[in-house]
C-alpha cells in the first residue's frame, strides 16, 4: 500500500507555516501593534459605549457588555486580517519578483493565500489574545455562552481570516493589468474600513447602506465572526452567518483563479 | 532529445502611446523570429549586449512570458500550458531575484523547496547534504537569508534550483557582482553537476570567464536574433578573442613591437608600463613573456581577458558588414 502523503511535507502547508515563522521574525513590530490596537480599542470603547448608553443602555441590539465585545474582539483581529489593501502579491508583481512564483510547481494563488492566512494566525497570539483579555479587564465585555459558541466563533474567525486575504489577493492580481495599484489599495482601505464593522458595527448603518455591505465580502472578514464570537448571534443565525462566509470565500477564490490565469499571460516582468 | 526548441519565436512589446502622437503605440521587437534548438547535455552560454533580448528569451522559454508569435517547447512541454509540470523539471536562478524565504533560515528554505518539488524525506536529506557540501553551505545553513552576503546568497540561489535535480538549469546572470573566488567555486561546482549529472546549462553572463569555462556554445543575439551560433573556439576564431599581457618594467623602455605571436597596443607611464595582445589559440602568456623578458626586465605582469562587451560587439559589426 502507498503511504499517506504526510501533512508536514505538503507544499501548501509548508506556505502556512512560513507565513507564522515569518511573521513571528519580526516581534518589535508586534508590540508596537498591539500597543495601537489597544489604544484605539480604548478609545473606541469610550466613544462606542457612550453612544450605547446615551440610547438608554440598548443600541441595534448591542448592550454595553456585547458592545465592548465588539470593539475587543474587532481589535483583536486587526492583525490578522488585511483592511490596508497592501500586499506581498502587489509588491511582487510591480517589482517583476512574481516571475519566481510560477516557476514553482503549485497554484501561486494558494501559495499567497496560505501564506497570508499564516501570518493572520501568528498575530492572534500576541495581538490578539492580549487584546481580548484587555477588553474584559477594563470593560466586562460579553464572553461566547458556552462551547458551541466557541467553536463556532473560533471556525467564523477563520474563515473571516481566509476571506480576506483570498479577498487581498484577487485585488492584488490587477496589478496584472494596472501599473500602479496604490489607488486601488487606496479605495480598498476605505471601503473595508466602513464595511468590515472596523468603525462601527454595520446594523447601525442605514437600511440601504447596511443592504450594499451586504452585497461584499467585507461583513464575512470581520463584522460576522464578530458576531458568532462574541455570542450576539447563535445557533442557526450563527450558522448562516458562517455560510455567507463560505459563500464568499468561494466568491473570492474563484476571481482570483480568473484573474491569475487572465493575469499571467499579460505579465511584462520588468528588467533582469 | 532536444531540451530547448524554438521556432520562429517573436516578441513584440507593445508601450503606452506618447504625447505626441497618441494614436500610435511604440513597438519594439525584443526577439525576433528566434528558431534554436538545445539538445540533451550540452552547455550553452547565451550572451548579448543590454537589450537584445537574452532575458526576454528565457522568460518564453520557462512560461512567464506569452510569445507574441512563434514556437516554443522546453523538456518536450509547452511553457504557458504545461507550467507546473515544466516546473518540476527545470530549474532558474534570476541572479537579482530570490527564490529563498528572505526571513526563514537558508536551511527552511531548502525544506520547504523540497516539499513543493515532493521530494521524499530520505532524498532530501541526501540531496540537501550533497549540495551543502559541493557549495560549502554549512556555515550559514542556519542563518536567515536576509543576513547572507551576495557570495553566500547566490550559492544559496543556485542550490535551491537544483534540489529537484532538474533536467535543464537555466542561469541568468548567475555571477553578477561575485568576487573572483566566489565565481571560481560556483563554475567548478556547476561543471562538476553537470559530468554528475548530465544537466542541461543555459547561462546568460556578462563574464566572458564563465562562457569560457562553462559552455561548450556559444548562442549571440542581436536584436533578437542569433548573430553567432557555435563553440567558444569557433567565437574566437572569429572575433580574435585575444587576451592581453600587461608588463611593468624595470626601465622605461621604447615599444615592445615585432615580438614573435604578440602584438603591441600601447604604452603607458612613457614606456614604463606596455599592453601586448596575442592570440591564445596560436601562442601562450610563458612565450611572449619569455621574449618580452629577452629585451627587457619585467617586475610585474597581469592578464586581462577581453570584455563580453567586446566580443559581442566584434560579433555584431562582423556580422552586420
Amino acid at each position: 500500500m502507498r503511504p499517506l502523503p504526510s501533512l508536514t511535507r505538503n507544499p501548501y502547508w509548508r506556505f502556512l507555516v512560513a507565513g507564522i515563522r515569518g511573521q513571528s521574525a519580526y516581534p518589535l513590530a508586534t508590540v508596537a501593534g498591539l500597543v495601537a490596537n489597544a489604544t484605539f480599542g480604548l478609545l473606541k470603547g469610550g466613544i462606542m459605549g457612550a453612544a450605547v448608553a446615551s440610547s438608554g443602555g440598548e443600541l441595534a441590539g448591542y448592550s454595553a457588555a456585547t458592545m465592548a465585545a465588539f470593539v475587543w474582539l474587532g481589535q483583536g483581529m486587526l492583525g490578522s486580517v488585511n483592511l490596508s489593501g497592501r500586499s506581498d502579491l502587489q509588491t511582487r508583481i510591480k517589482s517583476g519578483d512574481v516571475a519566481v512564483d510560477f516557476l514553482r510547481p503549485v497554484s501561486v494563488q494558494a501559495a499567497h493565500i496560505l501564506t497570508d492566512v499564516g501570518k493572520g494566525l501568528f498575530a492572534l497570539l500576541p495581538r490578539g489574545l492580549p487584546s481580548v483579555v484587555i477588553g474584559v479587564l477594563v470593560s466586562g465585555m460579553a464572553l461566547p455562552p458556552d462551547a458551541a459558541a466557541y467553536a463556532l466563533g473560533l471556525a467564523s474567525l477563520l474563515i473571516g481570516i481566509t476571506v480576506s486575504h483570498a479577498t487581498i489577493y484577487a485585488v492584488a492580481t490587477s496589478g496584472f493589468w494596472l501599473v500602479e495599484t496604490r489607488g486601488v489599495s487606496v479605495l480598498y482601505m476605505a471601503l473595508s474600513g466602513f464595511f468590515t464593522g472596523l468603525f462601527t458595527p454595520i446594523y447601525l448603518f442605514p437600511d440601504w447602506l447596511l443592504t450594499v455591505a451586504l452585497l461584499t465580502p467585507f461583513p464575512s472578514m470581520m463584522q460576522f465572526p464578530i458576531d458568532v464570537l462574541s455570542g450576539q448571534v447563535t445557533g442557526a443565525a450563527a450558522g448562516q452567518r458562517i455560510g455567507v462566509q463560505l459563500v464568499w470565500l468561494a466568491v473570492v477564490l474563484a476571481v482570483g483563479h480568473l484573474t491569475t490565469r487572465a493575469g499571467r499571460r499579460r505579465l511584462e516582468v520588468q528588467g533582469g | 532529445m532536444n531540451v530547448i526548441e524554438t521556432e520562429d519565436l517573436t516578441r513584440v512589446f507593445t508601450g503606452r502611446p506618447n504625447r505626441k502622437d497618441r494614436f500610435r503605440r511604440p513597438r519594439h521587437v525584443a526577439v525576433d523570429g528566434l528558431s534554436l534548438t538545445v539538445e540533451a547535455g550540452e552547455s550553452v552560454g547565451y550572451i548579448g549586449a543590454n537589450g537584445a533580448g537574452k532575458s526576454t528569451t528565457i522568460k518564453m522559454l520557462v512560461g512567464i512570458l506569452v510569445p507574441t508569435s512563434g514556437a516554443v517547447t522546453t523538456v518536450g512541454l509547452h511553457p504557458l500550458k504545461q507550467r507546473r509540470a515544466l516546473a518540476r523539471r527545470v530549474g532558474v536562478v534570476f541572479g537579482q531575484r530570490s527564490q529563498l524565504w528572505w526571513d526563514l533560515p537558508v536551511q527552511e528554505s531548502f525544506s520547504i523547496l523540497s516539499s513543493i518539488h515532493s521530494l521524499p524525506a530520505a532524498d532530501e536529506r541526501v540531496r540537501t547534504a550533497e549540495l551543502v557540501e559541493m557549495l560549502e553551505m554549512g556555515e550559514f545553513l542556519a542563518t536567515p537569508v536576509r543576513q547572507l552576503s551576495l557570495g553566500q546568497r547566490m550559492r544559496a540561489e543556485v542550490a535551491a534550483a537544483l534540489l529537484h535535480r532538474p533536467e535543464l538549469l537555466i542561469l541568468d546572470e548567475p555571477t553578477i557582482g561575485l568576487d573572483v573566488l566566489s565565481k571560481q567555486r560556483l563554475r567548478e561546482f556547476l561543471v562538476a553537476q553537470r559530468r554528475e549529472h548530465g544537466t542541461t546549462l543555459l547561462l546568460t553572463t556578462h563574464d566572458m570567464g564563465d562562457v569560457e569555462r562553462l559552455c561548450d556554445r556559444i548562442l549571440v543575439v542581436d536584436h533578437g536574433s542569433l548573430a553567432f551560433d557555435g563553440t567558444f573556439d569557433g567565437l574566437a576564431r572569429t572575433v580574435g578573442a585575444r587576451r592581453e599581457l600587461v608588463v611593468d618594467l624595470a626601465a622605461a623602455s621604447p615599444d615592445l613591437v615585432d615580438l614573435d605571436g604578440a602584438e603591441h597596443v600601447r604604452s603607458e607611464s612613457g614606456g614604463l608600463r606596455q599592453r601586448l595582445a596575442f592570440d591564445p589559440q596560436r601562442t601562450t602568456a610563458a612565450r611572449v613573456l619569455a621574449a618580452v623578458s629577452e629585451r627587457v626586465e619585467v617586475l610585474d605582469l597581469s592578464i586581462t581577458e577581453p570584455d563580453i562587451e567586446d566580443v559581442v560587439r566584434e560579433i555584431y559589426r562582423a556580422t552586420r558588414r
